[in-house]
């Protein structure tokens, strides 16, 4: 055997060339141009035997900190019910690809329809795709698919209260697409409406992109929003947290045309940034410029109810170089834990967590202002389970010396305040630990 | 044989034109639906949009393909036929009875450089 981890013998790879005509591996990368090819050894390490490499990775696992997590800033520390990884680690779960043959995909296709059919109830819109790589680049497609539904119109709003990771992704896509972006600055901790307004007087506005919940954590009022959007016939495009959905207002009651958001509140491991999933959800009216694979319900030949990918004709393969977007995937397996963890919550579950993060996250916002340590940046702004302060103490300093006592917290920000979220993990014994660990700097 | 039309105009990319006083009546031909297949979705402007003279104005898809639609002639849309929303596969059935949008041209010279019926005829090899 060549080497333990690779299951081809000498021989198998030998027979294999012989059968295709060529000598050796290297002539099947004959077409690839030799200015491309690397040349020389690779400057790895030498390979490590079964045992060692179990015990490198013991040793670089035991280097992570343990932290109690009280910051979110797009990625929450939500409870996972243990029945999600054992199903979603079934063979036909994880070992699946792309559902194009649907004669033998229905069950692949069967669960991205009830993914779909969730996120339209979350977010109150009626169409959603099979979802997308991330929150960040879900918002980005949104671009894209503002600048392909409005005719010549090639500038897109962003409000400078979404996340900073959300609009440096969003501004990576609209450098490489050609779209015109401006940043509406925060005024109050909020989107300011009249800013808005001001701009899409000038008649060249494709799409506004906002977040129902901001980057400081308060909960937007975007009454008159998508008045004054479809006003000069832009489309309003709701960035939003996916759990928070159960108790705030939603998109669809915003009367926006495209939800988006990360889906990694819905009981995804915050697993140091990833795997995560994205969603959009649309109006009907907008859904032939919707970006992604779509799962619809239809009938076989007998009449049973089956599934079956549809619309196609908006996705690359076919639309080539007009399609609004070349995602050619989704983050099924991902999507598939959410389904499972909206299964197993329901609205009701959905709210209480809702309950007990908010509860958490105000009883921890009202006890850092009592410890004389902070001062209220935007107060009387609603805020869910994250906000923010001012540190009277150099922030990064204060952040340090709550990570050296175990919490990730107090995380600081583009504009020097730090950022709390408390989620229904947390309990109260935890939170007054920390709050203690705050009066001892 | 694919149908055409006498005194109908024709573009390259097979649209058809129907001249109306200064109004372009604007549709496919029946060898563009032939070649499509089932169209199952037409892409129109609004009124009051603006089209020029050999630019994307909307496009057709079919089960197999999705193709740009080409406008003839510049000038104002003042009509689509919103009929082709719920039901694209008129175009299918008669490409000739079923417009897709009209124009209020801009510069009706420009219909001297499209094609009449012996010319597409001879433009698709039938």
């Amino acid at each position: 055997m060549a080497h333990p981890y690779l299951p081809h013998t000498e021989a198998d790879i030998r027979a294999m060339l012989e059968r295709i005509g060529v000598k050796t591996l290297d002539d099947l990368y004959a077409d690839v141009p030799e200015l491309c090819r690397k040349k020389g050894a690779y400057a790895l390490p030498d390979a490590m035997s079964e045992q060692e490499i179990r015990d490198c990775f013991a040793a670089l696992e035991a280097m992570n900190a343990r932290l109690k997590v009280f910051v979110g800033q797009g990625a929450y520390d939500h409870y996972t019910p243990s029945v999600i990884p054992y199903l979603t680690q079934r063979s036909e779960f994880i070992t699946a690809y792309t559902p194009y043959q649907c004669e033998i995909s229905q069950g692949t296709l069967r669960y991205i329809f009830e993914y779909q059919s969730m996120i339209c109830e979350l977010t109150g819109m009626d169409v959603a795709n099979a979802s997308m790589y991330d929150g960040p680049t879900a918002a980005a497609e949104a671009m894209m698919m503002c600048t392909a539904s409005v005719r010549k119109k090639n500038r897109v709003l962003l409000s400078g209260t979404l996340l900073p990771h959300v609009l440096k992704v969003v501004e990576t896509y609209a450098r490489f697409h050609g779209v015109d972006l401006t940043v509406i600055p925060a005024e109050g901790g909020v989107t300011p409406l009249e800013a808005v307004k001001a701009e899409l007087a000038r008649d060249d506005v494709a799409g506004v992109i906002v977040p129902s919940i901001n980057r400081y954590g308060i909960v937007e009022d975007h009454a008159g929003f998508a008045e004054a959007v479809h006003s000069v016939k832009a489309l309003l495009v709701e960035y939003c947290d996916p759990s928070a959905l159960a108790v705030v207002k939603t998109p669809g009651e915003w009367d926006a045309d495209i939800a988006v958001g990360d889906g990694q509140p819905l009981g995804l491991p915050l697993s140091y940034g990833g795997p995560y999933v994205g969603f959009m959800a649309v109006k009907k009216d907008h859904m032939r410029k919707m970006p992604g694979r779509i799962v619809g319900q239809t009938a076989d030949k007998q009449g049973r109810r089956a599934f079956v990918l549809t619309l196609q004709a908006r996705e690359q393969h076919i639309k080539r170089e007009k399609a609004t977007s070349n995602i050619c995937s989704n983050e099924s397996l991902m999507a598939l834990w959410v389904t499972i963890y909206l299964s197993l919550m329901g609205p009701e579950g959905l709210r209480e967590v809702n309950r007990i993060s908010a509860d958490g996250a105000h009883y921890l916002h009202d006890e850092l202002l009592k410890t004389g340590k902070f001062e209220e940046v935007f107060p009387g702004k609603p805020f869910l389970k994250e906000f923010v302060l001012k540190p009277k103490e150099d922030a990064a300093a204060l952040q340090a010396r709550l990570q050296k006592a175990g919490y990730l917290a107090a995380l600081p920000t583009e504009e020097g305040y730090v950022s709390f979220c408390v989620t229904e993990k947390r309990t109260k014994e935890e939170t007054d630990r920390l709050v203690a660990a705050v009066k001892e700097g | 044989m694919s149908k055409i039309i006498e005194g109908l105009k024709y573009s390259e990319s097979h649209e058809w034109v129907k001249v109306d006083g200064n109004v372009a009546v604007i549709g496919v031909s029946d060898f563009a639906q032939k070649e499509m297949g089932d169209i199952t979705y037409v892409d129109v402007p609004d009124v009051d949009d603006e089209v020029a003279a050999g630019e994307e104005f909307g496009a057709l898809e079919s089960v197999k393909a999705a193709s740009d639609l080409i406008s003839p002639v510049s000038g104002t849309v003042v009509a689509v036929n919103e009929e082709l929303e719920d039901a694209p596969e008129k175009i299918n059935e008669d490409a000739y009875a079923s417009w897709i949008i009209k124009v209020e041209m801009s510069d009706p010279s420009e219909l001297d450089e499209l094609m009449d019926a012996a010319a597409y005829k001879a433009h698709i090899g039938e």
